[in-house]
């Protein structure tokens, strides 16, 4: 009986459709494809931006042409042709908006298929969205309740023109333009992404958020995000993403970056689904993030991630923790699926005194896919006390999936206390076999363990998050127990 | 010129002038053995699985590579390092050259020889063909080197069901006659069904001269068969040490290979088992008590093929002054290989600032109904059983001592020879700096 189930349950799986799947016909400004200098120029005109930043994106293309692309990944796929991309794509607005009435209706009907409205009931919800849209921010929320707090939330092209001091003075700081070779990309071509500054002090009073979407095909989505949190703050930013099916890989390069200055916090948390590709492996989008976060004194960040979209990703958001006492965290769902590959983790570099960092990641691979976890944590020899924990779960279903742990510890001060566990299992047949029993059917039971399985992590997601999470994770995975 | 072209160029007349036979099917393997060494050269801390390790001081130097002659050496000056309180078989070899004065060899109930009267003689050609350089990697550079090199080691051949009475000791000792030699040992055991044998080896400097060792052994071990391996590395810190032990197992045989590093410059040590059959034991023990500027790097990998096996695996380290280590290990569990049991342990204690530790535990799984685990420590000694011992007019050196000792203890509890463990537990004693005060 069981069997049959389960049978069921593959098939509906299997023809189980991407929700986001769709694709919206508006208007779109597609900057033609190909890469080359007069490419970053034009974006940075398009932006109009002042002449320190065109310089600063030309440098950072400089830089990328020097570079290879990173091979050291465990993950295989067939290379992003770069000229064959569209660097530049914009949903076309006649004009500047003053209210939420004169949106291009299409707009709002997207929105509202991705269950984002950007109306009362978010209002209700008490969440400020920043919407991109392929390459452009297309609309921000709350501007106002959050302007009065003296907080800043806009999309960084708009930044750089209201408050170019700040965003001078951290833009690439965290993760320079010399990073690595998809850093140094979205420094060069990077079109939007948001921008956020709490002053010292402030609690921001709702979380922030971030809505990516790619529409138009053939184009690349390379936004930058910069988070600023002054003394003493405090800030939750949210993030989501989405992408139409397509069969060709679509290219989704960005860069975040925060700043945690004495005493403050924040809080990031992505919830990434990206179309993964169809069930043979075909399209889905590369997603190939550069995040970091960098801790002044007392001051905490914790990431917070559940992937389970992406036909490849490759993400490490890491914290630098400088100033003494400071707080990183990570907390990681990476899930895969069919042909999904997942090469994700952290890095937690310790240079304060009495530094902290856990490092909770759970990897849970199904089908044909690879999940890799891949971490460092480094103490270097002049932080005093640093502790760090660590634990990696992977959780097996099929014998056709891989799930692979690279942890890299660096010790070079005798007072540091670190420790790191790593298990691999499957779901047990007793724990089945024992949910079967009490009347619960295989597919509940599933559920119900993976979600256990990912508690601590789902726990740490602001409530709206967290039950969009355990969803994403029900339908990533239903059915794939063999 | 610089140690790769030297190596290279010498090549010939090593071949010419060795007595070796060139037709053989030895002659082809160092022939393409030295040719990938030449393609791939030293390994750089470029490559990942020596992103901890730079062989760059040790490649400066200019070693003479065939060190002339058999040394006499008398037994006085070598016997604090045999371990003499047992019956053994002993393979003893200076500067390379086998001494057939010092050792003890047999063909009795097995074969405990030579590996060059192996690589020559016509009734080992069987043994030689099927095994030499079957299991040592090609894509490393450094056995191939050795093999491309390979002219005396120790050959033990042991036939179906037999039980190895005696431990055997392999020793290999540099006498420092040159200023800087390079040694390339190649050892060859093969163990039959069913039969039991226990191996210590051991590298030792005579002198102060600059030694680098670049070892490799190749272990076969069939059906039912146990052997235990054990590898003590106390040596001068003016000499290296590359060890590459190659194990390969067949169904239902159990392999446990030990290292104690106590001293050297820069050791690295590779230990690879690949299991070939069901219901496989393979046990993987270390122990490293650094100090100095001593350099210990333990790479070790468990190739788990086949179902129903397992792996065992617990290395302990205790860094002290300046010194590094490095652990990096490595679980595959292939798709085929249903049921593993995989279990591996890495704990480190630094004691001193400018000690470093470097780990990277490594699994890759590939089969879902598996067990497997790691587990990594970093830490200090717990200052409340310090003060619970101190508090009870134990001094605090020797409190350290004890806890440390204790820490060490898991590793050594494992050690089969009595004898051994006692030589052990010394060791680890007189590492530490301390008098346990009480004979174990």
């Amino acid at each position: 009986m069981n069997k049959f189930t389960e049978d069921d349950l593959k098939k509906e799986l299997e023809t189980k459709e991407y929700e986001y799947g769709f694709y919206t016909d508006i208007e779109a400004d597609k900057f033609p494809v190909g890469l080359n200098e007069d490419v970053v120029i034009a974006i940075s005109k398009k932006k109009n931006e002042p002449e320190w930043m065109t310089k600063w994106r030309l440098e950072a293309f400089k830089v990328w042409k020097e570079m290879k692309e990173p091979e050291w990944a465990n993950v295989r796929y067939k290379k992003p042709k770069f000229q064959d991309i569209s660097f530049y794509s914009a949903p076309i607005q006649k004009k500047t908006l003053d209210s939420l009435d004169e949106v291009d209706p299409e707009l709002l009907k997207t929105f509202e298929k991705l269950g984002i409205s950007i109306d009362e009931q978010k209002r209700l919800s008490n969440v400020a969205v920043d919407i991109v849209i392929d390459s452009v921010s297309v609309a921000t929320t709350f501007k106002k309740t959050l302007n009065e707090r003296g907080i800043i939330f806009m999309p960084i092209s708009e930044a750089i023109q209201e408050h170019p001091e700040l965003v001078k003075k951290y833009l690439g700081t965290i993760v320079p333009t010399t990073d690595n070779f998809y850093a140094a990309l979205n420094s060069a071509v990077f079109s939007d992404g948001s921008f956020c500054y709490i002053p010292k002090g402030v609690t921001c009073p709702m979380e922030l958020s971030t809505y990516f979407r790619i529409n138009e095909g053939g184009t690349g989505q390379f936004e930058r995000t910069l988070v600023i949190a002054d003394q003493g703050s405090f800030v939750s930013y949210l993030e989501g993403c989405t992408a139409p099916a397509r069969d060709e890989n679509q290219l989704h390069a960005a860069v975040v970056e925060l700043i945690a200055l004495d005493d403050a916090e924040i809080k990031y948390s992505t919830v990434q689904n990206w179309y993964p590709g169809d069930k043979e492996g075909k399209g889905g989008v590369y997603n190939f993030v550069t995040k970091r976060g960098l801790c002044e004194k007392n001051a905490k960040i914790s990431w917070t991630q559940v992937e389970t979209g992406s036909a490849v990703t490759w993400k490490y958001p890491s914290c630098i923790l400088k100033g003494d006492n400071s707080v990183g965290e990570f907390y990681s769902i990476a899930v895969t699926n069919n042909y999904q590959q997942a090469d994700t983790g952290t890095k937690m570099i310790h240079l304060g005194n009495n530094t902290k960092s856990t490092i909770i990641s759970k990897g849970i691979s199904a089908g044909k896919s690879q999940n890799s976890y891949r971490g460092l944590v480094q103490i270097s020899p002049r932080s005093k006390n640093a502790r760090n924990f660590s634990q990696c779960d992977s959780l097996l279903m099929g014998d056709q999936c891989g799930a692979h742990t690279f942890p890299y510890i660096e010790c070079k001060n005798k007072t540091a206390q670190i420790e790191h566990e790593a298990t691999t299992s499957k779901i047990g047949e007793d724990q089945l076999f024992y949910c079967n029993q009490r009347g619960i059917n295989t597919e509940k039971a599933i559920a119900l363990i993976v979600n256990g399985f990912s508690k601590e992590v789902l726990n740490k997601l602001p409530m709206e998050f967290a039950v969009e999470a355990q969803k994403l994770l029900e339908i990533s995975l239903e059915g794939s127990v063999g | 010129m610089d140690l790769k072209e030297k190596l290279i160029s010498s090549f010939l007349a090593f071949e010419n002038k060795g007595g070796l036979d060139l037709d053989s099917n030895v002659h082809t393997l160092r022939l393409k053995a030295i040719q990938n060494f030449e393609n791939e050269g030293f390994p750089s801390k470029k490559d990942e699985e020596w992103k901890y390790t730079s062989l760059k001081p040790l490649l400066k130097h200019d070693f003479s590579l065939f060190p002339s002659g058999e040394k006499s050496v008398g037994f006085k000056n070598v016997e604090k390092y045999l371990i003499n309180e047992i019956e053994s078989y002993k393979l003893i070899f200076i500067d390379g050259v086998f001494s057939s004065f010092l050792s003890t060899t047999t063909h009795d109930e097995c074969d405990v020889c030579v590996l060059s009267s192996a690589l020559t003689k016509p009734k080992y050609k069987m043994v030689v063909d099927h095994y030499f350089n079957t299991i040592a990697k090609e894509n490393n550079s450094l056995s191939e080197l050795n093999t491309a090199f390979a002219k005396e080691g120790a050959f033990i051949n042991i036939p179906k069901n037999t039980i190895v009475q005696k431990p055997i000791q392999i020793i290999n000792f540099s006498t420092g006659s040159e200023k800087e030699v390079l040694l390339q040992p190649r050892n060859l055991v093969v163990v039959g069904e069913n039969s039991h044998v226990q191996i210590i080896e051991r590298h030792q400097n005579l002198s102060q001269n600059t030694t680098l060792t670049n070892s490799v052994t190749e272990i076969f071990v069939h059906k039912r068969a146990i052997v235990d391996y054990y590898k003590i590395q106390n040596d001068t810190d003016d000499s290296s040490l590359i060890d590459s032990t190659f194990v390969s197992q067949k169904l239902q045989s159990v392999a446990t290979v030990n290292t104690y590093s106590f001293g050297g410059k820069i050791i690295r040590n590779n230990l690879e088992f690949q299991q070939e059959g069901e219901h496989i034991n393979s046990n993987l023990n270390g122990i490293s008590i650094l100090n100095n500027k001593q350099h210990v790097d333990n790479h070790t990998l468990v190739n788990h093929k086949f179902p129903n096996c397992e792996s065992h695996e617990l290395y302990k380290g205790i860094y002290s002054d300046k010194s590094t280590g490095v652990f990096n290990g490595k679980v595959i569990v292939q798709q085929a290989a249903q049921k593993t049991n995989a279990f591996q342990q890495n704990n480190n204690i630094l004691l001193d600032d400018g000690a470093t530790i470097n780990a990277k535990p490594q699994l890759e799984i590939f089969a879902d109904d598996v067990k497997c685990s790691h587990g990594c420590t970093i830490g200090q000694l717990d200052e409340s059983a310090l003060f619970y011992m101190q508090s009870r007019g134990i001094p605090k050196e020797s409190a350290k001592a004890l806890l440390l000792y204790a820490f060490a203890n898991d590793v050594v509890e494992k050690i089969k020879i009595p004898q051994l463990k006692t030589r052990i537990t010394k060791l680890i004693a007189k590492n530490l700096r301390v008098d346990l005060g009480f004979e174990l």
